[in-house]
């Protein structure tokens, strides 16, 4: 294939990416790009290069020692849901964007150590990508016709050009916020593409070497094992080699957290706590679909060219060698998917921990103080790119000088054994709240001058010089110090032997350290944030604890010039209807401190944020002790807070319903006072007749007509007898209106019981004349209690009776039946009730509700009692609105 | 000449004492069931004194006595409330719109008799 039609194919597929993350960023609320699917493909950015041609290589070299390398992984998988989760909660609480803030957030806020983890990152991580863009020139060279094609200068190397391809992607939707902890989610969408291309592609290689060119992995095992030296390529032979694969499964445990391009995607990059249940299973999975062929591949290498091609391209050879040109560029595009993705993500990451630990903490501070705000923020950008284009040119100068002599598989670990410096004061910090930031500091550097000693040093001197007498018989002859075998351990292949001694030193000197020098409080403080994030995170902002003086509008200042005027006042605004202060506040306290070094943290770094925060404002100092005592005062408040809440909830709640209580009893309270009041008056009367009519007929001195004496006399018995009647009623009325009367209910003919009521009354009409006519004769028999029934009827009978004039008078009862009840009316042709007064000629006297004086006639308890008892067979009682004369009073009886 | 009482009452019994003790007293006597027909009396009649209830059916005594206040006819006519209601509330709304006494029942047939005779002495 030409050059020209590869690099036409090169660009073609970054322009697709270049799509894929522009439509990413532009829908960034998308299912599409927010989903468990995305987060587990953007992990498997893990499978770089180094997977997709080194595996093979070291398969087809030493057997399955590839496997270590995915392992750790999948030995890390299960505990991402405990370890990650909590690594996660913490940046986003803290607003990190990168592991170098991670970690020096961890102690106290850091800036050395900030610093010092950037630097560790950037020797780790440098020869990576530069061992990236070996991979990408060595395929583009075997992928092409012109085999005598060796670039001599950069300006003919296509590699140069790639890399600064990969580098304007990076910047493009690395920097589109100045915010580094805000999502990338056009580069996360592309890592994830390519992740399906990687995988994908080498699936394809995979079953067409096994399946087509063989026929099947038991003919390539058959074969390969006639080979003689197949055995030591497929066991572990001896506890030695138990030992490597124990130490090289460690480091890539580490690697899977602390890789820089892994932080990113996995902690800062994640959207979700809840993609972590998805990932803990695909993404394992995703590794093992990655490795079923390799060994195959491998062997079926190894059967067709012996050792006359570089094993790490075996995946090309293969296909090349058949004449299948189209099937190798899809694995070219396969190893060049897994390789952007890679030198992407890693850059990103590296650049945002060379502007917020390195470049801006040390250098720029003062600049963007005096800067305008508009122009920090392009500011803070620019320092971003130039980072990343920084860091892309010195890989790829790195890969010029050095690379082209060393294979993607040594590099590869010596990268994984440099990162693992991070481990200790990484995961032990998240646990252990006496880790100090000197011990970490003292840790990383011992641990990677092991590294630096053991691995780097020699290895380097073999590929340049040979074997020299360094390596051989260790500094200044003395055998213990032999780089490979230090204190005569000599059985470990480089990378573990090295990972063992720098972990050992490491882990012991920061142990050491830490019991010696306890930190001071700012350190302490952040430790309990991190170790506690579960209690901390409902403390927020209250975690930190600072003593001092600051004025709101000295920190107002500082967030202005970053964040602009707008952003600042709406933080600020937020901040303060958050914890309820008012707007103009004037001093600010630990929260307002720790809720700007927060905001500002995403575009400068923790250490920088501390930093500027720190110039405007007095700090006092405070004592460890009251630091704790502080803390864990906090953290009982808020359990306190919550019970006290609670608390106060039900009190509130108990209170409304007394209230409630309260205001029935009060209306009740009334109601009986009024209807007492009512009782006496009502009483009063006949005893004022009784009273003034004995008085009279008492004096002696008068002699009163016989007649006239009958009449007081029979005046007297009225009364007396309206007085009982009066009683009685009062006690029926208050039965049936505490509920304490029971209806003995039972089949009745509502024709009889109208009978017997009207007959009772006769003697009555008779006397005024009056003529009662029952209209509905035939028989009804229905359920209810007739003597209840016949109070009513002769209630209203009276009341009818009273109201009609005499000898004119006429009174119907009547009813008729319905679907569900019947209607009984006690009509006459009295004077009638006055329509206003049809509301309440049922309440208890008349005027119980209504405070007035006006007295219906007819008033009393009759009607009220009456009606309380048509309740109680569940009917309704009512007076016929709309007659031109006469009274018309209706009650109903339900059938059921 | 005889004077004249009118006695407001709704309840028979009790008006049958109150009219046999002053026609006993030489007065002549005006008997209203309620306010309206009190006021219907008020138009052809002045009496003396009126004996006023209350509690009353249509127009009840509160709005007779102001009825009677306002009228420059009968203004002068002395009225004294004979009712049940005795709470202090009832007293002091009554005295306010203008009676002359209050008096509660049941009462003392002397009682009454010498109040009113106090009043139109």
């Amino acid at each position: 294939m030409s050059n020209y039609a590869l690099v036409v194919i090169i660009v073609l597929y970054l322009a697709v990416l270049f799509y894929i993350a522009f439509i990413a960023e532009k829908k960034r609320q998308s299912k599409w790009v927010n989903n468990p699917y995305v987060y587990t493909l953007s992990l498997a950015v893990y499978c770089s290069a180094w997977t997709y041609y080194g595996s093979v290589g070291i398969a087809a070299n030493s057997g399955i020692n590839f496997l270590t390398i995915y392992l750790g992984p999948v030995i890390a998988a299960p505990l991402w849901i405990t370890v990650l989760r909590k690594i996660i909660r913490i940046s986003k609480q803290h607003k990190i964007s990168s592991i170098a803030d991670f970690i020096s957030v961890r102690y106290g806020n850091n800036r050395f150590l900030g610093a010092l983890v950037t630097g560790i990152c950037l020797i780790g991580t440098l020869p990576y990508i530069s061992l990236q863009l070996k991979a990408v020139s060595e395929t583009f060279e075997i992928m092409s016709d012109d085999t005598s094609y060796i670039s001599t200068s950069i300006i003919d190397d296509s590699t140069f050009y790639v890399a600064l391809l990969l580098a304007i992607f990076a910047a493009f939707f690395g920097t589109q916020n100045t915010d580094a902890s805000e999502k990338h989610k056009g580069i996360i969408a592309s890592v994830a593409f390519e992740s399906i291309i990687k995988l994908l592609f080498f699936l394809i290689i995979g079953v067409y070497v096994t399946f087509y060119l063989f026929n099947g992995t038991t003919d390539i095992y058959n074969k390969i094992s006639k080979i003689d030296n197949l055995i030591p390529l497929t066991t572990i032979d001896s506890l030695e080699e138990g030992f490597n694969w124990l130490f090289t499964m460690g480091l890539s445990f580490m690697a899977i957290f602390l890789l820089p391009r892994q932080f990113q995607v996995a902690v800062l990059e994640n959207n979700r706590e809840k993609h972590l249940k998805h990932a803990i299973w695909m993404f394992p999975l995703y590794l093992l679909l990655f490795n079923v062929f390799v060994i195959f591949i491998a062997w079926a290498g190894k059967l067709s060219f012996g050792n006359t091609q570089n094993a790490e391209y075996y995946t090309l050879f293969l296909p090349l060698e058949q004449g299948h040109s189209f099937l190798a560029t899809l694995v070219f595009l396969g190893g060049f998917s897994a390789v952007i993705s890679m030198v992407i993500v890693s850059t990103l990451a590296l650049s945002t921990m060379v502007s917020n630990n390195l470049i801006i903490p040390y250098g720029f501070l003062d600049k963007f103080i005096k800067n305008q705000p508009e122009r920090n923020s392009k500011y803070i950008k620019n320092i971003r790119r130039i980072s990343i284009f920084s860091i892309i040119i010195v890989a790829y100068f790195f890969y010029i000088s050095f690379s082209k002599e060393l294979s993607l598989y040594s590099i590869g670990l010596i990268s994984f054994t440099i990162i693992a410096q991070l481990a200790p004061s990484f995961f032990i910090g998240l646990y252990w709240n006496r880790g100090s930031a000197r011990a970490a500091i003292i840790g990383m550097v011992v641990g990677t001058l092991t590294v630096l000693y053991t691995l780097v040093l020699p290895f380097t001197l073999d590929a340049f010089v040979g074997k020299d007498s360094f390596t051989q018989l260790g500094l200044f002859g003395v055998e213990a110090l032999r780089p490979y075998a230090l204190f005569g351990l000599d059985f470990l292949s480089p990378p573990a032997h090295a990972f063992f001694w720098s972990i050992t030193f490491n882990v012991m000197f920061y142990l050491v350290f830490s019991l010696i020098y306890k930190g001071n409080y700012r350190e302490r403080n952040y430790a309990e944030m991190y170790v506690d994030s579960k209690n901390f995170t409902t403390l927020q902002d209250s975690a930190l604890v600072w003593k001092g003086e600051a004025y709101v509008n000295d920190i107002k200042n500082v967030l202005i010039r970053f964040l602009g005027e707008y952003r600042a006042n709406r933080a600020l605004n937020i901040f303060f209807t958050k914890y309820k202060l008012p707007q103009d506040t004037q001093l600010a306290d630990a929260r307002l401190i720790n809720f700007s070094e927060k905001l500002l943290t995403g575009s400068i770094g923790a250490a920088s944020a501390k930093i500027l925060i720190a110039s405007v404002v007095k700090e006092e100092q405070i004592s460890l002790v009251e630091v704790l005592k502080i803390l864990e005062e906090s953290k009982e408040n808020i359990v306190n807070n919550k019970m006290l809440l609670e608390q106060s909830q039900e009190l509130s709640q108990l209170s409304s319903q007394l209230k409630q209580a309260n205001n029935e009893l009060i209306v009740k309270d009334r109601q009986k006072d009024e209807f007492l009041d009512t009782v006496a008056h009502e009483l009063k009367t006949p005893i004022t007749g009784i009273r003034a009519a004995t008085e009279l007929l008492m004096d002696e001195d008068d002699d009163m007509p016989k007649e006239i004496k009958q009449q007081f006399l029979k005046n007297i018995l009225q009364d007396s007898d309206r007085l009982g009647r009066l009683i009685n009623n009062i006690l029926d009325f208050e039965k049936l209106e505490t509920g304490r009367l029971n209806l003995d209910v039972n089949r009745n003919d509502i024709c009889s019981t109208i009978s017997k009521a009207i007959s009772s009354l006769n003697h009555i009409a008779a006397k005024k004349e009056i003529r009662i006519i029952k209209k509905n004769k035939s028989q009804l028999y229905l359920e209810y209690d007739e003597d209840r029934i016949l109070q009513v009827l002769t209630n209203l009978l009276s009341n009818a009776l009273k109201f009609c004039a005499p000898k004119t008078g006429e009174i119907v009862v009547d009813y008729s039946v319905f679907k569900e009840h019947i209607e009984v009316s006690v009509s006459d042709n009295g004077k009638g009730i006055p329509e206003e007064d049809h509301d309440y000629i049922f309440d208890k006297f008349y005027q119980s509700q209504h405070q007035n004086t006006i007295k219906p006639q007819g008033s009393g308890l009759g009607l009220a009692i009456t009606k309380q008892i048509i309740e109680k067979h569940h009917g309704k009682i009512w007076a016929k609105k709309g007659l031109k004369n006469g009274a018309s009073l209706v009650f109903t009886l339900p059938f059921k | 000449m005889k004077k004249k009482i009118l006695i407001v009452d709704d309840e028979p019994n009790i008006v049958m004492s109150l009219e046999y003790t002053f026609k006993k007293q030489d007065f002549e006597v005006y008997i209203a069931r309620d306010g309206s027909e009190a006021l219907e009396i008020l138009k052809t009649q002045t009496p003396d004194v009126i004996l006023l209830d209350i509690m009353m059916p249509n127009v009840d005594g509160y709005q007779t006595l102001s009825y009677i206040k306002s009228d420059k006819n009968l203004k002068d006519i002395k009225v004294v409330f004979l009712t049940a209601k005795n709470k202090a509330s009832d007293i002091e709304k009554g005295l306010n719109l203008g009676a002359d006494k209050y008096l509660t029942k049941p009462f003392s047939v002397k009682k009454i008799v010498s109040e009113i005779m106090e009043l139109v002495a």
